[in-house]
């Protein structure tokens, strides 16, 4: 198969599956024969047709709600929220519902689907189309999130994620779609649910991050090396399961660790991995657990400049490793 | 003999255009009477302090047993809302799994005593379990029904609400998805005039409901829900409509409520003591007997069997539910997800402390210990 960029891994593997499983569907807004806003689906349409690449009317609450139905009836939905951002009238049935079928049923009910939404910010989509929003999701019991950070992970996170019986919240980072491309192998590989990768070695510091935010990451350490210190990569590819396992092998190694993500601080994804470390992993820790994270404001703002005053980038990963590594 | 002539010949006339035998009359208000029987003990049970709450379908059981007679058990689907009792003994769900909820037991089919009472589900009987935000349980149905269509299995999803979840947003999704793929489901809103304390005339513009239907390009029909035999006859034109790909009906059954919202609510904050007493003029149960009655298919021996009958079924299934064993504690960590155990950190058990003095892990020990290796 060769080379793929982020958003052909995740148009193609959709095809693979649905090829594969004639039980899976694809709904949401302008999925069909546009083949969504950023084309994620494009072609899909003219190969599987309407009644299983199905455009939607503007109406969330319904592609989660009717997709918890079609799962209870023998198909295996994969809707399509067609921003992160707009995720928000769904909310109840993704907590209320879908995380709770299998639960309140006593473990008669299962519910296969794959919830997709872009998410992230860079790519001047202001407030509104610019979101992370994976910390709401991951609090709940009952759903798996996933947010992979190349080509090759998209593949194989995503082929696990439909084929997995559980609801699953799938982030695609919207300026990787068309900016990150890689090698992916011709074959139907998978990649587990609640496996994290050490993308990186390295021996001075731990950088955890997932998304756009490990691959920032792996910038930051390119920087640092140079100068003479090596930052650890870890990218956690699933956020819910947690592979702790590996996240603590990795800081027992280094002592130190930065966690870098897009969200706002407060009560980010990040917070409930500093929170680990510092339960189970404070005897190896030779430093403060740091953050490099958005600010806390309501959204990222609009004009360039703004926009690059939110993000976290490269060189302020690079400036929070230097800090810890001279601690 | 010219009387018993008589008397077969309006038995004989008595739902003869709907297709009802005589045994179908009988049992529909058998299965009124049972699920009257079932839901006055829900309230003793809660006066004696053994279920801790009660909601109930008192008022509503004509509507439900007329609607859902003409389903197909085990083939159709059923997404019910907390007042359905009628509606699932109707469907198949036996006077014991409605108990069970109640006492909230291991054996429980809603829910192994997760949910409180009124939230049912019985998966093997095509009933989808039912949560407490309102509404939402509708696009649900709309999913199975696309379901159904698009696998060609001639199934129909049936979903009930209150008037009051009427003004969720999900009514409005669910029956424009509907109306715009001609989806076999049937919507049955329940109207009986309160939303919890909030009178129809605060809840919505229109009087009735129904009328909405034609927004979404479907049958709104407005039935009376203490009239048994129209109420039959409304839902089997929708099921036939469905059943025959012509899409969804919105039905709604004007009803009225007997008894409070629930254990928890005192009805007489806003309503009268005058209105309660001439609502139990709109009971469909002495009315369908009275049909029955004058029809000849029911006389005072029969009735008294009937209430003999119901009496029996309530007894065993009570005492047998309240018999039953709690769920285990040690079971409540169980299908949060499919396929493994509770993942790492979402260990309820879990706690801070097993890392403190010499059970901590030390640096180096940990692949002995084991105690980082416990990722799923």
């Amino acid at each position: 198969m060769g080379v793929q960029t982020y958003i052909e891994a995740v148009r193609s593997t959709l095809a693979d599956e649905m090829r594969r499983d004639d039980s899976i569907v694809v709904l949401g807004e302008d999925v069909g024969k546009k083949g969504g806003v950023f084309l994620a689906t494009d072609g899909l349409f003219d190969e599987f047709g309407g009644e299983r690449v199905l455009d939607t009317p503007l109406s969330e609450s319904l592609i989660v709600g009717a997709s918890i139905g079609m799962a209870v009836n023998g198909l295996r939905p994969v809707p399509e929220i067609q921003f992160a951002d707009f995720i928000f009238p769904a909310f109840n049935q993704i907590l209320s519902e879908a995380a709770r079928m299998r639960y309140r049923s006593n473990g008669v009910v299962s519910l296969p689907m794959t919830i997709r939404a872009p998410y992230g910010g860079g790519v001047h989509g202001a407030l509104y189309h610019s979101q992370s929003v994976e910390a709401f999701f991951a609090h709940i019991p009952g759903l798996k999130v996933v947010i992979p950070s190349t080509p090759y992970d998209v593949r194989g996170l995503l082929r696990s994620a439909i084929r997995s019986d559980d609801p699953v919240l799938f982030f695609e980072h919207k300026k990787m779609y068309r900016s990150v491309r890689g090698d992916v192998p011709d074959t139907d590989y998978t990649v587990p649910l609640g496996s994290a990768k050490v993308t990186r070695e390295g021996s001075d510091v731990t950088v955890v991050g997932y998304g756009l935010m490990a691959y920032y990451a792996l910038e930051a350490a390119d920087l640092l090396e140079s100068e003479g210190v090596s930052a650890e990569v870890v990218d956690l590819r699933t956020l819910r399961p947690l592979d702790g396992e590996t996240l603590l092998n990795s800081v027992a190694k280094t002592g130190k660790c930065v966690i870098a993500y897009e969200d706002n601080r407060f009560g980010g994804y990040g917070a409930e991995v500093a929170a680990i470390l510092a339960e189970e992993g404070f005897d190896y820790l030779d430093g403060p657990v740091l953050r490099v994270t958005g600010p806390d404001v309501p959204g990222v703002p609009y004009n360039h400049v703004l926009e690059d005053w939110f993000m976290p980038n490269p060189d302020r990963i690079a400036e929070a490793v230097r800090r810890l590594a001279a601690y | 003999m010219a009387a018993t002539r008589t008397e077969q010949k309006a038995g004989g006339e008595l739902g003869a255009d709907l297709g009802l035998s005589r045994e179908d009359l009988l049992e529909m208000y058998r299965l009124m009477v049972i699920t009257r029987a079932v839901d006055e003990r829900m309230w003793i049970l809660n006066r004696a302090g053994k279920i801790p709450f009660v909601i109930s379908g008192q008022g509503h059981e004509g509507a439900q047993v007329g609607i859902a007679y003409g389903l197909r058990k085990g083939h159709d689907w059923m997404v019910p809302y907390y007042r359905s009792v009628a509606s699932l003994i109707t469907f198949g769900m036996t006077p014991r799994e409605i108990m069970l909820a109640q006492f909230a037991k291991a054996v429980d089919p809603s829910s192994g005593g997760r949910q409180m009472p009124g939230h049912y589900g019985v998966f093997e009987r095509n009933i989808l379990s039912v949560s407490s935000p309102v509404a939402t349980q509708l696009l649900h149905a709309t999913g199975i029904a696309y379901a159904a269509k698009v696998r060609g299995t001639g199934q129909v999803a049936i979903t009930y609400i209150g008037e009051g979840s009427s003004n969720q947003g999900d009514f409005h999704e669910g029956l424009n998805f509907a109306g715009i793929h001609r989806l076999p489901v049937i919507y049955v809103v329940e109207n009986n005039g309160f939303a919890i304390s909030v009178p129809m005339a605060l809840q919505s513009a229109v009087e009735d409901i129904a009328v909405r239907g034609a927004g979404y390009n479907m049958p709104g029909i407005v039935v009376d829900g203490s009239n048994v035999l129209e109420c039959y006859r409304q839902a089997k034109a929708a099921i036939e409509r469905a059943r025959n790909g012509d899409g969804p009906t919105l039905i709604e059954a004007k009803v009225t409520r007997l008894t409070a919202h629930s254990s928890d609510d005192q009805h007489t904050k806003y309503r009268t003591q005058e209105d309660i007493d001439a609502e139990k003029e709109r009971d469909p149960l002495p009315r369908f007997r009275d049909q029955l009655r004058d029809a000849g298919l029911l006389d005072a021996e029969g009735e008294e069997r009937m209430l003999a009958e119901s009496r029996r079924v309530v007894e065993d299934a009570t005492d047998w539910a309240e018999t039953q064993p709690d769920p285990d504690p040690a079971t409540a960590q169980r299908h949060v997800y499919a396929d493994a155990p509770p993942a790492r950190m979402d260990d309820a058990l879990w706690e801070s402390e097993r890392f403190m003095g010499d059970g901590g892990p030390v640096r180096g020990e940990r692949g002995e210990t084991g105690r980082v290796g416990e990722r799923h």
